[in-house]
């Protein structure tokens, strides 16, 4: 029961809370209003937060001058790619260790999310020896192998906290149903784990989209997703601040939509169901 | 439980994952490690076709003793330490503010999320130009409006500013949890607590904190996780100039800015080394969390 | 057809044995009862018959074949499940034709089917909703319903009334009994509750730490239980059991009645005591009663027993209804 609380009482925490909220989403929203406005007006001193002419100028700039679309495609294949092919590969493996047990289960588990603590960098270069002698290196599946495999066990992980939710006891009526292995992971697991496979889906993409080391280190011209193409800005002659804020307000909108809709499953998913 | 057919099935659908994160990690790991111990500078002409110099330790022991080595491992730990305490303490704050009864707390918790999907690059970038710039930035007029000389925010205070543009990042995630964690706190609990006489401080210290203290550790290991390894942050604001070199910084410039592979292969093994020093120590801590 | 029969079965988890060897036979059409305490091993047998744990070693013939390495699926059995284990994305009528649909049955074939089914278990109502839109009863006629499609050699069922209210089990008590007597196919049933067993069964699989206690019709094992399991587990309320002088005198170790055959008089019986709690049920009442020398017994006195608590009583055995036990527990011819 939670108890009665003062409309005074309840009136400050809403004050308070709301003004700590604004505060924490201020940059991302002092960025999309920066990119409506002129350059001149962007470094207007003092500030102008609302009242200055909006414009869409700096989008089309933007597009105009880096090409922005074909950066996102890069960034939607690679994540989704990425975040697919994992799945394919981890809902058997999740299935094995949540269905069929055995005192191992638990130990490579545990050895497959300590390669995520593998520092990237300690293997950066035979990667790119392997991705040059492969001929993968600025290409998109090349990134798409990679993405995959550093997310794999997040996947297996997430997977393996919502199918443990599933009675074995369903399973083994499809077993008794007649269903063979494959019609009992098809017919029966995968739809009844469906909110678990989405939110797994989305929080990898997220993970995917937002990976800045690799798609920094391994790509060039071709293959760069959005991350590179921000990083692009980086440099003194981009410094101008309403297209940057226009280039950072198209690379973060789409996930920034999606991430608002997984924020519930993302708890879960993130802390392996261990915390509820 | 199962039978025979279904564990020899189990094996085969678990082989393709294991399989693939076993090559994953031995492959590039057993490169690195020849790497280490060989003198290559593929600028210099040093090639794996024409054979590369066998030099023992060398590369390791220079690693160690250049100057930059241990101002790096300092740094790493400072940011890791510093990140993970601003938002542990912010996040448990927080958490307890979203906690209490309010109009709009959906949105508010919208809000509050929005960071932690925002990719590190924009976020460097953003912070860097439009808040942190000393000319045009919005704490420098912040500074100006109140007649402050404005800060050279990522050269004065580079290591700080850092860890608050990273913090930013992490905080969504660290409140996120800890607030699931705080609902799931039995109210009549503190009720009882309350009944006994005990004031908030002691409430907070006796039964929040302890209720809490899952959720701490999780986030404690997958920030460290991530944290180790930030590099976006650092690339775009300093370069690692400032005292902002972490390890891994130091190490991508060894090898792809020096080209010196040797020596960054023998860095990248103290860096795995690092890594699984304070993996083992998290494991221990999850494995122990997931068995309840 | 559905003959069932196990040879020297068992069963190990690690270096625990739950299932010492143990045969078994059952006939073609008998309604055979499991029942047990719990962690005797009733539903770890049930599943090594259904194929869902391997047997340590032995042999489960289904129909005269060597079944034992057969996979569940093509055991030709179907099972009802203690949680019924339903598909809850499905409709009641996908989840019914699921085993037909596993067996490739065209679509006319299986909506006859399926509608046939749910015809005789009262679902037709209910087709196109989802099992978390019904009842427990009605979840546990929809996996009755799949099971059934299949016309299977024999049902295997694992407690499967356990999660109902009481009035709602003895309902599904008897339409599980018709469906056996129009069907007249094998069914194998799980169960802890003895009046499950007593009231249903064939055949009555007593299971005591994974042996078999005793085998036999319900009447048997009232009339005549080998052991003390057996005589203690099999009536409610449980057989009296009384040890030490009282038994000698029968030449035995120990010696067992049951509350309805003793008789309780005011004026004069074998043994004598005090009334202590008495429970009316209206058409019986239980009366626990201190006897001098003894120590507690229960007695079922019919109707409405005009004792209270505190009364003295006099009791008297039914000779003829005395069962003996010697020192380990088994019955004295």
């Amino acid at each position: 029961m939670a108890r009665a609380v003062t409309n005074n009482r309840k009136a400050f925490n809403t004050a308070l809370a709301w003004l700590v909220g604004l505060l924490i989403f201020f940059p991302i929203l002092w960025t999309v209003l920066t990119s409506f406005k002129t350059e001149a007006q962007a470094i207007n001193d003092p500030p102008l937060f609302l009242f200055f002419d909006w414009t869409l100028e700096n989008y089309s700039v933007v597009q105009e001058r880096s090409d922005y679309l074909r950066y996102l495609w890069n960034s939607v294949f690679i994540a989704g790619g990425s975040t697919l092919l994992g799945i394919v590969i981890a809902v058997p493996a999740a299935w094995s260790m949540a269905f069929v047990p055995s005192r191992r289960t638990k130990d490579v588990l545990l050895w497959m999310l300590s390669t995520k603590m593998l520092p990237a960098v300690g293997v950066l270069y035979p990667i790119y020896l392997l991705f040059i002698q492969l001929g993968l290196l600025d290409t998109r599946i090349g990134l798409t192998i990679v993405l995959m495999l550093i997310n794999l066990p997040i996947i297996v992980w997430m997977l393996y906290t919502y199918f443990r939710e599933i009675p074995a006891e369903i399973l083994e009526a499809a077993r008794m149903d007649g269903a063979s292995l494959r019609e009992e992971i098809l017919y029966v697991l995968t739809p009844m784990a469906v909110p678990g496979i989405a939110s797994t889906i989305l929080l990898n993409f997220i993970l995917a989209w937002n990976e800045a080391f690799w798609t920094l280190n391994l790509t060039a011209a071709n293959a760069a997703p959005l991350t590179a193409f921000i990083a692009s800005y980086s440099s003194p002659e981009g410094l101008f601040y309403a297209k940057l804020s226009a280039a950072s307000t198209m690379a973060i909108a789409p996930i920034l939509i999606l991430g608002w809709f997984s924020q519930k499953q993302l708890v879960r998913g993130l802390t392996f169901g261990a915390v509820k | 439980m199962a039978t025979q057919h279904s564990r020899t099935a189990a094996r085969f659908m678990m082989a393709p994952a294991v399989f693939l994160l076993l090559v994953w990690m031995l492959v590039p790991l057993t490169m690195t490690l020849f790497f280490s111990f060989k003198k290559y500078l593929p600028l210099r002409g040093d090639s794996m076709a024409n054979g590369l110099e066998w030099v023992g330790f060398a590369n390791y022991v220079r690693f160690v003793g250049s100057s930059s080595f241990w101002p790096s491992i300092q740094a790493t730990l400072i940011i890791v330490g510093g990140v993970l305490v601003v938002t542990i303490v912010l996040g448990v704050l927080l958490a307890m503010l979203l906690d209490q009864p309010m109009w709009g707390q959906g949105i508010v918790r919208i809000l509050v999320i929005a960071p932690f999907f925002v990719m590190p690059t924009v976020s460097a970038l953003v912070w860097k130009n439009m808040f942190m710039d000393p000319n045009n930035g919005l704490l420098a007029y912040l500074w100006k409006a109140f007649g402050g000389t404005p800060v050279e925010w990522l050269s004065q205070a580079a290591l700080p500013s850092l860890i608050m543009i990273v913090s930013w990042q992490w905080l969504p995630f660290a409140t996120l949890i800890l607030l699931t964690a705080i609902q799931s706190l039995d109210s009549e609990q503190l009720e009882a607590a309350e009944m006994d006489g005990a004031p908030v401080l002691a409430r907070f210290w006796f039964i929040i904190l302890p209720h809490l203290s899952r959720a701490i550790t999780i986030v404690i290991l997958i920030q460290t996780i991530f944290l180790l390894s930030i590099f976006a942050e650092i690339f775009v604001t300093t370069g690692g100039a400032f005292g902002t070199k972490t390890l891994t910084y130091l190490i991508f410039q060894r090898v792809l800015e020096s080209q010196n592979v040797g020596l960054g292969s023998a860095g990248g093994v103290y860096a795995i080394i690092l890594a699984n020093i304070v993996a083992l120590f998290l494991m221990r801590i999850v494995g122990k969390n997931l068995d309840a | 057809m559905g003959k069932i029969a196990l040879k020297h079965v068992t069963k190990s988890f690690g270096a625990t044995e739950v299932i010492p060897p143990l045969d078994l036979d059952i006939e073609d059409g008998e309604f055979v009862v499991f029942v047990g305490p719990s962690g005797c091993g009733k539903s770890t047998l049930l599943r090594l018959i259904a194929g869902l744990e391997d047997v340590t070693s032995g042999m489960i013939e289904i129909d005269g074949n060597d079944a034992t390495k057969v996979p569940p699926s093509k055991r030709g059995l179907a099972m009802v499940f203690q949680s019924y284990a339903l598909y809850p994305h499905m409709s009641v009528r996908k989840n019914i034709a699921f085993p037909l649909r596993m067996a490739k049955v065209d679509e006319a074939e299986r909506n006859r089917k399926v509608e046939a089914a749910a015809d005789i278990l009262n679902l037709t109502d209910y087709l196109e909703r989802r099992p978390g839109q019904l009842s427990g009863g009605q979840r546990q006629r929809v996996a009755i319903g799949r099971a059934i499609v299949r016309e299977p050699e024999a049902f295997l069922f694992d407690e499967p009334l356990s999660n109902l209210d009481a009035a709602l089990r003895v309902n599904m008590r008897l339409e599980i009994s018709e469906l056996h007597q129009s069907l007249k196919t094998t069914m194998i049933y799980v169960t802890h509750d003895q009046v499950e067993a007593m009231t249903m069964a064939d055949k009555i699989v007593v299971l005591n730490a994974g042996r078999i206690a005793q085998v036999g019709s319900p009447l048997e094992l009232y009339r005549s239980p080998q052991n003390i399991f057996v005589a203690g587990f099999i009536g409610s309320p449980k057989m009296n059991f009384i040890e030490g002088e009282e038994a000698g005198k029968h030449g035995a170790h120990t010696i067992g009645v049951r509350p309805e055959h003793l008789a309780l008089s005011t004026d004069g019986g074998t043994w004598e005591g005090t009334v202590g709690v008495a429970e009316h049920l209206g058409s019986d009442t239980f009366l626990h009663v201190h006897v001098d020398g003894i120590g507690a017994l229960t007695v079922r006195a019919q109707g409405e027993a005009g004792l209270n608590h505190g009364d003295r009583a006099h009791i008297t055995p039914d000779p003829e209804r005395i069962h003996r036990f010697d020192s380990d527990g088994l019955a004295l011819a």
